[in-house]
């Protein structure tokens, strides 16, 4: 154990949270320059009414968006982004620094587990801006990520150490390191989708708020979220397959109904849900994207509620 | 979709519609999301496979609705009827839903790829352009650009092709995959057994029913067949956290590491193994996990006349996280009246004003017991209750000489002589004991597979599209006109792409383009 070190690895976190926090200003201050003039609003009530922006893959904010606009706000999405970059890059330095100390994946407990959650969702997030004008989405993405961590060193935070037994294998880092590149996709399409609901709400009202004009139309949104959506549930369903096959190696029993189990079986069944549902004739993209937002809650309570209230063999994961 | 207005449906006509309800989509859909919500109620209630002592005290806590709360089966959820009604039906439905699918998609891979619709400018999906070459050649081209992950078919003046059967394949796959999962659970609970068994240092056990502290197996397993391997516990290591403080840490186990020697059967050569948490041990026919681990005292416990009653390692059972462990010893050979001591054992022992003894160290640092004393009869009607407590319906507690309750405090070494003409107690030293559990499990490998199968079969169907191309070649002024169009089955990103990989195919080799105007029509609707 080296103490210095995962005193550096803390020091990382607090920066990254500042950092995030001048991100979300940033990005806070793009939205707000993207406001329009009065006249304005009413010309985009048209285009909404009309079906949202034109050719899917465009991107949607300069299809959407007067070209001024889009100048009195560049400027700050830029600066966001580069304190999203410099977020992600202290995040994984801490990450690092924390594995270095301990001499394991820092994947040992929910602290650590919510800092390489935040991690994956930024390096997502950074690099898919580098495809794709992002703009739109930063604040929707930055500021969850900075309530993650607060809550984690606030509420979760436990010192660095060894493992106990049950955790030192090498299943820990297939494990859990695909729960939280899972988590942390499921968590961008979590985004993505209730940003869909949002917009197609607004669509359908034939009016929405001057900020919202530089989100994309409401299917480009809907089909992003479910592309997301396509990407975690297999990384789920490996996650729950690897720990299965560990619970055997650790517990005897590849499956036990332990909560933690119970919870990661919701979890995959209400998202297969999801996936149904968007493949069965009758029910709305709507209703379907309800039930990706339902998966997630689950995600939510699993790694809060069940964490630290059920008890089970997983109870080690809380305090 | 379901004729209503029919009048009367015979006794095979609501079996129809009922088979017809069961298997849509939509009840898929409705029984998927009731099977999360019937999972639930496990997860906030103890369960009696996984934790009997806390439901016993969950039930006896709550005398109102834990007894209903049990008749319902909110105590063995996924044994309950209505758990396992719930994943009966929706694999019930789930055949019911492939089997017409299979039959439909192998007539589909069999059947040539359907005629080019007539007016393919309709099409979501394509394009127009002239080329200056003859139609044969353009035909050849696209049958070049789509390759063989197509199935094409064409006249002189048309293609069509379609590809991506995999996407179905996968579904189909995936599907049965999960089948065979749950066929693989329930071979595994008719023909699988697991005992656990506590093993203190320094003794062993043999692979046969009586020796197991518990034991479960299936309706098809004869305890009679079991392998009669056997194990000896030579050395448990275990540590525990004191180098870190702060929470959640100082104190939390680091290493548990048995050594044991096997035998895979009596006077078969002994194996020496190392068994530890995370590495269990495969024996034939069963595999050997350690579990758990805690303290058995030896205690000695004397007559009056100092003829030893009862000497022996006693397992006690931990009970927090700093090993504060309760046990009892029961001496059955004691006269007049049978003895019996219980009370804790403590690794590292400390006396606290508002709790009495506790342990404030899991590792043994400063071992101690505290035991109280009863006499009486210690299995009053045949029922002793567990070897870790007393049941002391017929016993009394002994009292010292100065009228308390008699308190008995020991180090390991010393001995204490009990009041009146009972003899004495030593507490000679301490040893640790392994909980081990034994497992069986013939299907374990049919299950894994199942699952790995079902995520190959996922990605497949989440990553392959179902397309079909279409491209018909008319004789133009002077050039040839092609018309392109695709459609997909699902959402497909990339079918335009599709569409402009043939085009530039054919441009390239037709030489310089006449006039190239690919057009698209836009996108509309939000739901498609
Ligand atoms: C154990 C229960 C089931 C689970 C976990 C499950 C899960 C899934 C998943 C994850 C998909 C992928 C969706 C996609 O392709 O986007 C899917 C597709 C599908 N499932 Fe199920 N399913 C189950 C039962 C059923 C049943 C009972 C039916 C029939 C009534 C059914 C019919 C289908 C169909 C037709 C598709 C293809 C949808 C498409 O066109 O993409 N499934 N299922």
């Amino acid at each position: 154990m080296n103490t210095t070190l995962a005193l550096y690895a803390n020091y990382a976190i607090y920066s990254a949270i500042a950092v995030l926090t001048l991100a979300m200003l940033a990005y806070a201050l793009y939205l707000s320059r993207a406001v329009p003039a009065r006249g304005e609003v009413r010309d985009r009530e048209v285009v909404m009414a009309g079906g949202g922006p034109g050719t899917a893959g465009a991107s949607p904010s300069e299809s959407a968006t007067p070209v001024e606009t889009v100048n009195a706000g560049a400027r700050w999405s830029g600066v966001g982004l580069s304190f999203s970059t410099l977020a992600a890059l202290l995040i994984g330095a801490s990450l690092l620094l924390r594995g270095l100390a301990v001499h394991r994946p820092p994947l040992g407990n929910l602290y650590e587990f919510v800092c390489a959650a935040s991690f994956f969702v930024m390096v997502g997030f950074v690099g898919w801006s580098r495809r794709r004008d992002l703009s739109w989405l930063g604040i929707f993405v930055v500021t969850p990520v900075l309530l993650m961590l607060m809550l984690a060193v606030k509420a979760f935070y436990t010192e660095a150490s060894a493992l106990m037994p049950a955790l030192q294998s090498y299943w820990l880092s297939i494990h859990v390191s695909m729960a939280v590149i899972s988590v942390a996709v499921f968590t961008l399409g979590a985004i993505v989708a209730l940003l869909y609901l949002l917009v197609d709400r607004f669509e359908r009202a034939g009016r929405a708020p001057g900020w919202a004009r530089v989100l994309p139309g409401a299917r480009d949104l809907e089909r992003t979220a479910y592309s997301f959506h396509i990407v975690a549930f297999p990384l789920w369903t490996f996650t729950v397959i690897a720990g299965a096959i560990w619970a055997r190696q650790a517990w005897a029993s590849y499956w036990n109904w332990d909560p933690k189990e119970v919870w990661s079986f919701i979890i995959w069944v209400v998202y297969a849900a999801y996936l149904h549902a968007r493949a069965t004739t009758g029910v709305t993209r709507q209703k379907a994207t309800w039930i990706a937002v339902a998966g997630f809650s689950c995600i939510i309570i699993n790694y809060t509620i069940v964490n630290m209230f059920f008890v089970g063999q997983h109870s080690y994961a809380g305090t | 979709m379901t004729d209503i207005q029919q009048p009367k449906l015979s006794a095979l006509g609501w079996a129809r519609w009922a088979w017809r309800q069961l298997t849509s989509m939509r009840t898929a859909l409705f029984l998927l999301l009731l099977l999360a919500v019937a999972a639930l109620p496990g997860s906030i209630w103890p369960q009696r496979s996984i934790d009997p002592v806390r439901t016993a005290n969950y039930i006896a806590d709550h005398p109102r609705i834990g007894p209903w709360l049990d008749r319902l089966g909110f105590f063995e959820v996924y044994a309950s009827p209505w758990f396992s009604a719930v994943y009966l039906l929706l694999f019930l439905s789930l055949v019911g839903c492939v089997l017409p699918r299979l039959r439909v998609h192998v007539r589909a891979l069999r059947t040539p790829p359907p005629r080019v619709p007539a007016r393919l400018a309709r099409l979501e999906h394509h394009r127009e352009l002239s080329v200056d070459l003859p139609p044969a050649e353009v035909l050849a081209q696209a049958r070049v650009v789509l390759g063989r992950r197509y199935r094409v078919a064409t006249t002189d003046k048309t293609l069509s092709a379609e590809g991506g059967y995999g996407r179905e394949t996968g579904n189909l796959l995936f599907h049965v995959a999960l089948l065979g999962i749950i066929v693989g659970v329930a071979i595994g609970h008719i023909f699988g057994w697991k005992g656990d068994v506590i093993v203190p240092v320094g003794t062993g056990f043999a692979n046969t029913e009586i020796r197991y502290d518990t034991i479960q197996y299936g309706p098809r397993v004869n305890p009679r067949d079991f392998t009669p391997f056997s194990l000896t516990l030579d050395k448990l290591t275990v540590t525990f956290e004191d180098q870190v403080g702060g929470r959640g840490q100082f104190g939390s186990p680091r290493q548990f590491v048995a050594d044991v020697t096997t035998h895979a059967r009596p006077g078969a050569p002994g194996v020496r193994q190392t068994l530890a948490v995370n590495h269990p041990i495969e024996m034939d026919g069963a595999t050997v996990f350690l579990l758990g681990n805690g303290y058995a005292p030896v205690i000695t416990v004397r007559d009056k006349d100092g003829k030893v009653l009862y000497s022996q390692a006693t397992p006690f059972l931990a009970r927090d996280n700093n090993y504060t462990s309760s046990g009892a010893v029961k001496v059955s050979g004691a006269s007049p009246k049978e003895l019996g001591f219980f009370g804790n054992f403590l690794p590292t022992g400390v006396i606290t004003d508002d709790q009495g003894p506790i342990s404030i160290f899991p590792d043994a640092r400063d071992p101690a017991l505290a035991l109280g004393l009863y006499e009486g009869e210690l299995a009053p009607g045949g029922d002793g209750g567990s070897v870790y407590t007393l049941n002391t319906e017929k016993m009394t507690q002994v009292k010292a000489d100065s009228g308390d309750i008699l308190r008995i405090w020991l180090k390991p070494g010393e001995t204490m002589k009990l009041p009146g003409d009972r003899g004495s107690i030593t507490f000679d030293r301490v040893e640790r004991w392994a909980g081990l559990s034994i497992r069986h499990d013939p299907a374990r490998w049919l299950t894994l597979g199942s699952a790995l199968l079902a995520l190959g079969a996922l990605i497949a169907q989440l990553t392959i599209k179902r397309r079909r191309v279409f491209v018909r070649v008319a004789p133009g002024d002077g050039a040839t006109l092609v018309t392109l169009g695709a459609l997909s089955k699902s959402d497909d990103a990339g079918l335009g792409d599709v569409l402009d990989k043939i085009g530039a195919a054919i441009t390239s080799s037709a030489g310089s383009p006449r006039h190239t105007p690919p057009r698209q029509t836009p996108v509309r609707g939000s739901n498609r």
